[in-house]
């Protein structure tokens, strides 16, 4: 089998819109979470959201790609091009090479409500203009992604809740690994405006905690009331360890090993079985033991029971050893089909800078928190190998890990 | 509307919306060719005519329209009807 190594990785968050910033949000333990007014207009039990400011790419693409391309495809071309740039892949590398693409994106709900408004009012689907097809499908970030870069490998949207960029990558590794791709790009892409999460808001899974946005999102604390959606996009370039090593790559990270299970049970309520049986896969495909953990970027979206769940499963296998545990949805709220992309970029950055991104607003533990090494502030501790852990409505649920290249 | 106000809005919405360079704007400029205009941008343009001129272009009126000249003279004929 081959080894999959991280060349590249790019990110567009709430914490930050660039690799840079967001390594120091992370260090800072600071929030991107605010509250959009256009939210309580609409109807929403909370206006609070992770605020990402869309990039502005009309003197970077062409006509006919933005007019393809829809806000969380935006974030995804931001987040491609920086992941791309890292891993020193231009276009002319791309023209000549096979490059493949897995991306995470589990809706498309502007454009779908935006394209209907118009033939509400004009009763003529011709009056929607050419964009609305290509921006409403659930595999619009691959299908544009594909034709900017022009990519000529394997090419496909995963769709699997907010575990959608977690598996993404761990396809990608497969696909390198047993010798089917050289180099994929991988990740995760979220939309954030208020369209897109109206029916997830009727759920009243949000935290209400306006008085103090940045204090709302809080996975593991007693006082947790909900999560806070949020988005963007983050991108890794995955790639076999010899190709990197034979062009020069700079390497990363080491992608060692992907678990996944399906729960079988209900549509909303996570498991703790699903998802240690996801966690105990990913250590086993590694070939590593729960001590050689020394990092677990845990799901945990402040919601009471999937915390709950995940506290219990984390605590069945990590429980003695007292690993460190963080949740990086307390700053980024929850990144929902990116975070299982995105928190690999954030605990690879920290891996790289020897320090673990704190669990903001965790105060006190419940019965099952309370037994987790929570790291509730950042900590400076070497990192060779993290656990990360994303689960999906449907009980989709998928776990990574990554080491550092020896 | 006067045959340069005619013109003048289609051209502007050439270069503003679909990105036309300005430069290239000249009656005998083909549509396709010249300007860069593809079926997916035609399909714009029906829009933007429909909302600047208030009619509705039909694909099969438009067989014999291949330069931006044979354009302004289908939106004239199609105000003046």
């Amino acid at each position: 089998m081959r080894r999959v190594v991280i060349t590249g990785m790019g990110i567009y968050s709430c914490i930050g819109k660039n690799l840079s910033e967001v390594s120091d949000s992370l260090y800072n333990g600071k929030s991107g979470i605010g509250i959009e007014d256009k939210r309580t207009e609409y109807g929403y039990r909370s206006p609070l959201t992770g605020i990402v400011e869309r990039p502005n790419l009309k003197t970077v693409l062409d006509r006919r790609v933005r007019t393809g391309l829809p806000e969380q495809g935006e974030y995804a071309y931001v987040a491609t091009q920086e992941a791309l740039d890292n891993a020193k892949i231009d276009m002319d590398f791309l023209e000549k090479n096979e490059v493949g693409i897995f991306y995470g994106n589990d809706s498309s709900a502007k454009p779908v409500i935006e394209s209907h408004s118009i033939v509400l009012e004009k009763k003529d689907t011709t009056l929607m203009g050419s964009g609305y097809i290509f921006q409403s499908m659930n595999s619009t970030v691959t299908m544009n992604l594909s034709v900017i870069f022009k990519l000529k490998g394997v090419n496909m949207t995963i769709s699997a809740a907010c575990a959608s960029g977690s598996h993404a990558i761990g396809l990608g590794y497969f696909f390198i690994q047993k010798g089917l791709q050289d180099i994929v790009v991988c990740g995760g892409a979220q939309e954030t405006n208020y369209l897109s999460m109206g029916s997830f808001d009727a759920l009243s899974a949000f935290s209400t905690n306006t008085a103090n946005p940045t204090k709302a999102s809080r996975p593991f604390d007693k006082n947790r009331d909900g999560l806070i959606p949020s988005g963007g996009a983050a991108t890794v370039i995955l790639e076999d360890y010899e190709h990197a090593v034979k062009r020069g790559a700079n390497i990363l990270a080491e992608v060692c090993g992907y678990g996944f299970s399906s729960n079988g049970g209900h549509i909303s309520q996570p498991s703790n079985e699903g998802s240690y049986i996801a966690m105990t896969r990913a250590i086993k495909d590694a070939g590593l033991t729960a001590k050689d953990i020394n990092y677990i970027n845990a799901h945990a979206t402040s919601t009471v029971l999937g915390d709950m769940y995940e506290a219990m499963a984390i605590n069945e296998i990590f429980g003695a050893l007292k690993t460190p545990v963080s949740s990086t949805k307390s700053m980024t709220g929850h990144e929902c089909w990116m975070a299982g992309a995105s928190e690999i970029v954030y605990s690879t950055l920290m891996m790289q800078n020897s320090f673990i991104a704190p669990n903001i607003n965790f105060e006190e533990g419940d019965e099952h928190s309370s037994k987790l090494n929570i790291i509730a502030n950042t900590s400076t501790k070497k990192i060779d190998t993290f656990l990360s852990n994303s689960f999906g409505f449907g009980g989709t649920n998928s776990a990574l890990i990554v080491k550092k290249i020896k | 509307m006067t045959r340069t106000e005619i013109e003048k809005i289609t051209n502007e919405f050439l270069v503003e919306e679909i990105e036309v360079d300005a430069e290239m704007l000249k009656p005998e400029a083909l549509l396709n060719k010249d300007l860069g205009i593809d079926s997916l941008d035609f399909v714009d343009i029906v829009v933007i005519v429909e909302r600047n001129f208030g009619f509705k272009i039909k694909a099969e009126e438009m067989a014999n329209v291949t330069t931006l000249g044979d354009f302004y003279n289908y939106i004239e004929q199609k105000l003046n009807n």
